[in-house]
């Protein structure tokens, strides 16, 4: 057995940062500042980010029997995760001082939640997998629940772990399945197990794939799984609604592309005409619901629905067109996502969230900035040029359209219309109303500036410049190999 | 094979026998400390015929009889199939423990070889656990079979209570398994048969002249593990200083408020078999098992030379005593500690539990660790 | 019928009994107890496989540990007998179950299973295996399990620590 612990670098370096943020918190007073916090999980995260840089560039192997992949594709993820966290501590500062929640857990569960999610995109070991993603779990059903003066975030909670528990029971379920089937949970092993007999499979191995799919179809809130999500989204603590929207939801696309459609691609033609449906109903369900929304908050939940449509679309392509669209699509929504959640952080007040069409009116006016910046997020969102949303739609149709999945294309645009209604909303209310909410002042929350910053430049980037991170997406995708 | 069967039958009904004895005579055994300790003259008025026998008249004949003969209530409103089951779930756990645990060596029959021990599983350890695990029900379910609010309390405190001592003494055995490198009591009972001196690493050879000469007991090796064990093993027990479960000043008596007759003398006979076992799980960690010091297989090897050979069966006979005298031991000690100290509150025992015994078991498994590697 | 089949039908009956009772009983203390039942039926299965290991650890974590803490519960909540539930999610339900039994029946009656899937050698389901195995193959899983044991107890913390 070999022990190469390199490539547990990245998760290590995260889960000591959590560790060490737990430990610190303990040693601050009641009533001192907890910046500090903040900070130390941000270097931390920022160190994460360089090592993962610096792996990049070295031999990718696995380690641990082949039980953990570090190759370019999780390595991609993992830039996403990070970057996802460390954008959510920005937007949250502020946040959870105002509405009095545990800082110090609050950001260790962040950090806690990006170990499980690093150490899912790199598992080639369905236990493994497992584990992450009960670990990235658990910490974000807490997370959901962390407001505990406000009602509604404790039901999300309640609400996110009973269906979470039931997608796990589907999860460990189909993983047991399979390794009676194939007589190991390693992927390789079970790869190497399918392409050995191409024909004879158990039926328990299909029904074992299939148990797999459900689970992932929970955990991505795809439809018919995801009544749970707009009420989880809505009551969950808004910062804690975009980690959950952009990471998890990543994270669960990692794996599925790893085990589903890489590994076990040998099944594939079983799962495509589901998968198809599976699609094309998250989408249209997605941005139906979405239109009908009086809260922006529960109208990006719903939109969200709709984004893990476009994003299966990939999934049912296939290996060949479905990999470069898949990852880039996933990094250019994660800007978009958490630029757009940031901005919803900064319009609380007190204890009370503002995030109704009309609390939003006439926001254009009172803080440029923020309104501009919403503004770009919903035109990415819904897909305009020259934004990341529109090159990210791009590819991801014309991967549909090259593999001949043609109706799929052409669902989606019609998609896309139709969301166009919802997102232009929130652009006629900042602009054309008046008398909302005030939101927050730059110095009044700084730190939730430069996260929409950051989030607004990588939309705008994404969009004008795509070639780089197109050219990144297609090498992380190949490594897979 | 018919013979083997025979045999292990024989040893269990020995061990169960043996148990269930002591567990008697314990009951004689408190009336009369507790009264020496408080000075009265205790249980002395059952009689026959004038004779009150030191009061084992009264504990043994009197006691059972008037509890067999009373009526057994079940409260109108109360689970009547539960109610009857959780004495059985409380005796039985403390039964089925002793069967691991070995009380002497192989006794050599002729040709036959026999192991002093009704089950020798290579998980002993592990099996304890499992059953002292099941003890809870007894209590919770007897609580919630009663169908009164004293009983219920009592189960509440009792589970809690059960569960949190559970984690320490498990944690606290650690240290013994890494030391012995076994599960198997009759093989951590056989390896306490060395020398320190065999053990002792060689940077530390100076102090062999000092304690060499003791025998490789788990007292000698693990004593913080024997402070926590014993405090665990007892709390597990449910006795003062840890009978919040009972509680007769607060909660009248706890879960079995609502017990009479035979059912209610299950549960005190499970107290008591549950005294024994501890006090036998108490001997064979850490005080030796069936050792005697320097006895051998054929007879004392002492350290500072000078050999005594002894015919076979005396050995085991000296083995079994041993046994047998070490575990009384430890059950007088156990009834000492119920009559000499005060009830604690019940945050009190959980901060004893979880923020004391918990993290001190902890670092004595590390400790144990690092000691392993620096011994090596 | 030789004795190890007789014994593993008699405790697969039981054990199907037990957990119908689980499902149908209206109390749900007795839910809980025939569900510790199944509990101990299965660890006993454990010990006719020869995994004397499994078998102890399923009493001590399922039936000790898991089942204790869901009676702890139960007691607190205190909750009375079960309304009878024959409503369109009962119909769910048993579509559900019928479908799985679809699934499962099939598969198993087609499926020729080995004769003697392991060969029980005299360390098989030892600790000493088990650990070897724990340590060496698949010491990543199990560190990531502490990881995920810490994440679930400060997340436990969070949400029942009493606020000031």
């Amino acid at each position: 057995m070999d022990v190469n612990l390199v490539p547990l670098l990245p998760a290590v370096q995260v889960l000591v940062t959590a560790l060490v943020v737990t430990l610190r918190d303990l040693f601050i007073k009641d009533g001192e500042s907890r910046g500090v916090l903040a900070f130390y999980s941000l270097v931390g995260l920022g160190l994460a980010a360089a090592e993962v840089f610096f792996l990049l560039g070295g031999r990718q192997e696995g380690a641990f029997n082949d039980s953990y992949m570090l190759d370019r594709f999780a390595l991609f993820f993992a830039l996403i995760f990070i970057l996802a966290a460390a954008l959510t501590i920005l937007s949250a500062i502020d946040y959870v001082r105002q509405t009095g929640m545990r800082e110090g857990e609050f950001y260790a569960l962040i950090l806690f939640a990006t170990v499980g999610m690093i150490v899912m995109a790199a598992a080639n070991d369905l236990m493994v997998f497992f584990l992450g993603l009960e670990t990235m779990s658990i910490a974000v059903y807490v997370l959901t629940g962390m407001w505990r003066s406000n009602g509604r975030s404790s039901e999300a909670a309640m609400k996110y772990f009973l269906m979470g528990a039931f997608a796990t029971g589907f999860l460990l379920y189909g993983i047991a399945l399979i390794y009676g089937a194939t007589g190991s949970t390693n992927l390789a092993q079970i790869s190497a197990y399918l392409l050995d007999q191409p024909s004879e499979w158990p039926v328990y191995l299909i029904g074992g794939g299939f148990l797999l799919l459900i689970g992932f179809a929970f955990k991505v809130g795809a439809v018919p799984f995801h009544f749970w999500v707009p009420d989880v989204y809505e009551g969950a603590p808004t910062p804690v609604t975009g980690f959950m929207s952009v990471a998890v939801k990543a994270a669960a696309f990692a794996a599925w592309a790893r085990i589903l459609l890489y590994k076990l691609s040998p099944l594939d033609n079983d799962w495509v005409f589901p998968l198809w449906i599976i699609a094309i109903a998250t989408m249209t369900l997605g941005n139906l619901l979405a239109i009908t929304q009086h809260s922006i908050k529960r109208m990006l939940a719903y939109s969200s629905i709709a984004h893990a449509g476009y994003l299966l679309i990939p999934i049912v392509v296939g290996v060949e067109w479905g990999g470069l669209p898949l990852l880039f699509y996933l990094l250019a929504y994660s800007f978009m996502t958490l630029g757009a959640f940031a901005v919803l952080t900064s319009m609380t007040e007190g204890d009370e969230s503002k995030d109704g069409y009309s609390d939003f009116a006439g926001l254009g006016f009172k803080r440029p900035f923020l309104a501009l910046a919403m503004a770009l997020f919903m035109l990415s969102l819904a897909g305009f040029p020259p934004l990341a949303g529109f090159t990210g739609k791009f590819y991801v149709f014309r991967s549909a359209v090259l593999s001949g999945h043609l109706n799929l294309a052409i669902i989606g645009v019609l998609n896309s219309l139709l969301s166009v209604i919802f997102y232009l909303r929130v652009i006629v209310a900042m602009y054309m109303e008046e008398g909302g909410a005030a939101g927050k002042s730059f110095r009044q929350a700084p730190f939730v500036y430069i996260a929409v910053a950051i989030a607004l430049l990588g939309t705008i980037y994404l969009g004008i410049l795509p070639a780089d991170a197109l050219d990144w997406s297609r090498r992380a995708f190949g490594s897979l190999e | 094979m018919i013979v083997d069967l025979a045999i292990i039958t024989l040893k269990a009904v020995l061990v169960v026998a043996m148990v269930l004895n002591l567990a008697g005579v314990l009951g004689w055994i408190e009336r009369k400390g507790s009264a020496l300790i408080q000075d009265r003259i205790g249980a002395n008025r059952a009689s026959i015929f004038g004779f009150a026998g030191l009061g084992l008249v009264n504990t043994l004949i009197a006691d059972p009889l008037k509890f067999l003969t009373k009526e057994d209530f079940i409260p109108p409103k109360g689970d009547r199939f539960l109610h009857t089951l959780a004495p059985c779930m409380a005796l039985f756990p403390a039964l089925v423990t002793f069967a691991v645990i070995p009380f002497g060596d192989v006794l050599n029959f002729g040709e036959r070889v026999i192991n002093l021990q009704v089950a020798s599983l290579n998980i002993g350890i592990l099996y304890v656990f499992a059953m002292g695990s099941l003890g809870v029900y007894g209590i919770v379910i007897g609580a919630w079979a009663s169908n009164n609010k004293f009983s219920m309390l009592g189960g509440v405190r009792g589970s809690a209570q059960m569960i949190s001592y559970e984690v320490a003494m498990g944690l606290s055995v650690i240290g013994i398994l890494m030391v012995y490198g076994t599960l198997e009591l009759q093989d951590i009972a056989r390896d306490q048969g060395t020398l320190i001196r065999d053990l002792m690493p060689s940077w530390l050879s100076f102090l062999t002249p000092i304690v060499g000469w003791l025998p490789a007991w788990g007292i000698f090796l693990q004593p913080v593990a024997f402070i926590l064990f014993f405090t665990a093993a007892v709390a597990e027990t449910k006795r003062i200083p840890f009978d919040l479960p009972e509680g007769e000043s607060e909660l009248v008596a706890g879960y079995h408020v609502e017990y009479s007759g035979g059912k209610f003398l299950m549960f005190f006979a499970g107290e008591f078999a549950e005294i024994v076992t501890a006090a036998g799980l108490v001997t064979t960690l850490f005080f030796g098992g069936w050792q005697v010091p320097y006895l051998m297989r054929d007879g004392f090897h002492f350290p500072w030379g000078g050999t005594l050979l002894l015919p076979h069966l005396l050995i085991v006979l000296m083995q079994v005593t041993a046994f047998t005298v070490k575990v009384v031991f430890f059950c007088w000690v156990q009834i000492l500690l119920r009559w000499s100290v005060p009830r604690f509150r019940y945050d009190q025992v959980m901060r004893l539990g979880w923020k004391m015994l918990l993290p001190l078991a902890l670092l004595n498994v590390a400790v144990t660790a690092i000691w392993i590697i620096a011994a090596q | 019928m030789d004795t190890a089949s007789f014994i593993f039908y008699l405790l697969a009956t039981l054990l199907v009994i037990a957990s119908l009772l689980v499902v149908f009983l209206r109390n749900v203390v007795h839910c809980a107890m025939a569900l510790v039942t199944a509990l101990l039926l299965i660890a006993v299965m454990f010990v006719t496989l020869h995994a004397p290991m499994l078998c102890v650890l399923q009493v001590m974590v399922y039936a000790g540990a898991i089942m204790v803490l869901f009676l702890f519960v139960i007691m607190f909540l205190n909750p009375g007998a079960l309304e009878q539930q024959r409503g369109l999610w009962w119909g769910f339900g048993t579509l559900l179950a019928m479908m799985l039994a679809g699934v499962l029946v099939p598969l198993v009656a087609t499926s020729d299973l080995p004769a003697d899937p392991v060969a029980a050698t005299e360390l098989f389901g030892s600790p000493e295996m088990l650990a070897k195995s724990l340590f060496s193959d698949y010491v990543l899983p199990f560190e990531i399990a502490s990881v995920l044991l810490l994440v679930a107890i400060i997340g436990a913390v969070v949400l029942a620590k009493r606020e000031n």
